[in-house]
């Protein structure tokens, strides 16, 4: 394996008492498209400022492609970020904007015009060349603040929450369009967001969050399904959380006891899980008004409570005898389909005990 | 067609509210314009309408010392609005920029000048250069050095505030953005920060440009026996009687000041767009 293009190396930064970023170490490999997700709060913005240099770290160091950048003011390292608030430059027209990051190098003439008409048709903001920033919308703003940036060929790109200035429909336009600019261009993105649909949907690794520790650097989809912490499991998409009584572990499974479920071997998210909880995703979950169980499938009787229609997909909540609160998602996959239980029938849930995973709740 | 009734926000349409509007520029403009006017009456007097005339700006071109007294004060204005604009930016840029212990009560005290009653300030400023033991009769330039000084002293708070106001809506990103992209602090000053400052900047000029060139309180306590200012000279002038001339003199320094501010507005039109 090629080494880390970027490494955080036991990276500490207090403020006062409070450590915004606690002992964190992460590798991030080159051509990645990284995510740091978290609440807000969680340290992952003071992270990736330290990336770029505008904080310098109490404890750790930051190597950024084998050198070490962690005293390295922000305008001598190969890195450039797009703001938050864009921070485009509003006195001077987009091409100027695009142009600065060169301009301040000494970099002119032909060398500087074929790079900056190449960095604006890599936005698609050829035709804006001459606007100022307060003629264009927030999306162009944003290609404005990334040409300025990738004009630059850093070796690595920091995204500060890149979308979350934009409404909806544009955000999901910028999210192909950032995912396709970084296979073009081929530099590493690191990303900060507190969207974990933004995360899941672009980024290639993700490292979550929580009060200045990393809990745990997955991909998107061993994330989803295999959380390692319950903070984890219930802060990417929705989950149902039991607390349950883990009786054995044995290597990769636990056996637990549940008055709903009784007493079951389930999966273990990972080797020091000796206590927690067992989480199920609601899609993971049947509803089931009639129809005999699948193979190994455990039944529960329940009411149902309330249900969100989103359209495409329903939440329906349901209680169990016992108080228990679960959650189940419907795909509404057939224009014929009856549609959703109406609220106060009754129904059965059928949970099978491979979607189930016990997660530490450290 | 029929006018229908004026809607709630149709202020222009009610008619006393145009009175009103009428009233207030009125009162605003006419001793202006009635100046301006008897600046060209035939007449020794200023109180009845004799007919046209320009002798009496000819006149007032040919008065030496109100020429001396206009040179004196357009040289000590534009000495005292560099220097004041300078102060009044980088205080206003460091009490933006810089959190320190004091801050609250060092921006507090900057502004006091604005406060403090100008006769105060000049009894203050004669009492302070008798004190250091600052000697009057000193050839010309070095002769209006004290009241530069006072000059500088009143005005310079006006700019700092004028400035501070357009920097309370400067996103800082801003400056961590050019640094990232490879600029030095000072590309990042004169670049990015003192661009965004401009107009702030030139407002404070033209405010602190008024009111040297008028100010007649803290000058008059400050100047010596040998140095006239406009404002001084012509207040001498009218204590023998306010002859067309002195009408004359004042009607070109309200078009100085006018020209001025056009200027300072036309300055300002690219970076309007600047929010």
């Amino acid at each position: 394996m090629r080494p880390p293009i970027v490494s955080i190396d036991g990276v500490t930064k207090r403020f006062g008492e409070t450590a915004a970023v606690d002992q964190v170490s992460i590798d991030i490999q080159a051509n990645e498209f990284f995510a740091l997700l978290g609440p807000s709060g969680c340290g992952k913005t003071t992270l990736l400022r330290m990336l770029a240099g505008f904080e310098t770290p109490n404890e750790g160091r930051i190597l950024i492609d084998g050198d070490d950048m962690t005293r390295v003011p922000p305008n001598r390292r190969p890195v450039n970020m797009v703001f938050q608030s864009y921070a485009v430059f509003p006195h001077m027209t987009v091409e100027a904007n695009v142009a600065y990051g060169l301009k301040v190098e000494g970099i002119g003439g032909a060398e500087l015009r074929r790079r900056v008409d190449e960095a604006l048709a890599m936005v698609r903001l050829e035709n804006f060349r001459a606007r100022k920033p307060d003629q264009l919308s927030g999306g162009q703003r944003q290609r404005v603040a990334l040409a300025r940036a990738l004009i630059k060929r850093p070796k690595v790109l920091l995204l500060d929450e890149p979308l979350s200035a934009l409404d909806k429909k544009l955000r999901e336009q910028m999210q192909l369009e950032l995912v396709r600019l970084q296979h073009e261009v081929g530099i590493t993105f690191v990303m900060v967001t507190h969207d974990q649909e933004e995360a899941l949907s672009m980024a290639n690794r993700i490292a979550v969050m929580d009060h200045g520790r990393v809990l745990q650097i997955a991909d998107p989809r061993t994330l989803y399904e295999h959380p390692t912490h319950r903070f984890v499991a219930e802060f990417i998409g929705t989950v149902n959380s039991l607390d349950v009584e883990v009786r054995s572990v044995d290597g990769p499974h636990a056996r637990i006891r549940h008055p709903l479920l009784g007493e079951i071997t389930v999966e273990r998210a990972a080797p020091d899980v000796e206590r927690g909880v067992v989480v199920a995703r609601p899609e993971k979950l049947r509803l089931d008004f009639s129809a005999p169980p699948v193979d190994g499938e455990i039944l529960l009787d329940a009411v149902v409570e309330q249900i969100a229609y989103y359209g495409d997909l329903s939440f329906v909540f349901v209680r169990c005898p016992d108080g228990t609160a679960l959650q189940i998602s419907r795909y509404n996959v057939n224009r014929q389909d009856k549609g959703d239980p109406a609220a106060g029938s009754l129904c059965r849930v059928g949970i099978h005990p491979d979607d189930l995973l016990l997660v530490g709740t450290g | 067609m029929a006018r229908s009734r004026p809607g709630p926000l149709d202020y222009t349409r009610r008619w006393w509210l145009r009175f009103w509007l009428l009233a207030t520029f009125v009162f605003l403009y006419a001793p202006i314009v009635i100046l301006v006017v008897f600046s060209f009456n035939d007449s020794r007097r200023n109180i009845v309408w004799q007919g046209f005339t320009t002798d009496y700006y000819v006149r007032a071109l040919n008065n030496l010392s109100l020429l001396e007294a206009f040179g004196n004060s357009l040289t000590i204005a534009l000495l005292s609005t560099v220097i004041s604009t300078v102060l009044g930016g980088l205080l206003a840029l460091g009490l933006y920029r810089f959190r320190f212990p004091g801050r609250s009560s060092v921006e507090a005290a900057s502004a006091l000048p604005i406060v403090v009653p100008e006769i105060c300030m000049g009894v203050a400023l004669l009492v302070f250069f008798a004190e250091i033991g600052w000697r009057p009769g000193l050839p010309w330039p070095l002769s209006l050095a004290n009241i530069v000084a006072g000059h500088v002293a009143f005005s310079f708070p006006f700019v700092a505030v004028v400035v501070r106001a357009r920097l309370a809506g400067f996103d800082r990103a801003q400056e961590e953005a050019s640094k990232d992209l490879g600029a030095s602090e000072w590309q990042t000053f004169r670049y990015v920060t003192l661009p965004f400052m401009k107009p702030g900047l030139i407002a404070g000029a033209l405010l602190a440009m008024t009111l040297s060139l008028d100010d007649f309180v803290i000058t008059f306590f400050t100047s010596g026996p040998d140095t006239l200012t406009f404002p001084v000279k012509v207040y001498s002038m009218v204590r023998f009687g306010a002859t067309p001339e002195v009408n004359a003199a004042s009607t070109v320094l309200i078009a100085v000041t006018v020209l001025l501010t056009i200027l300072a507005v036309r300055l300002q039109r690219p970076d309007k767009g600047v929010a």
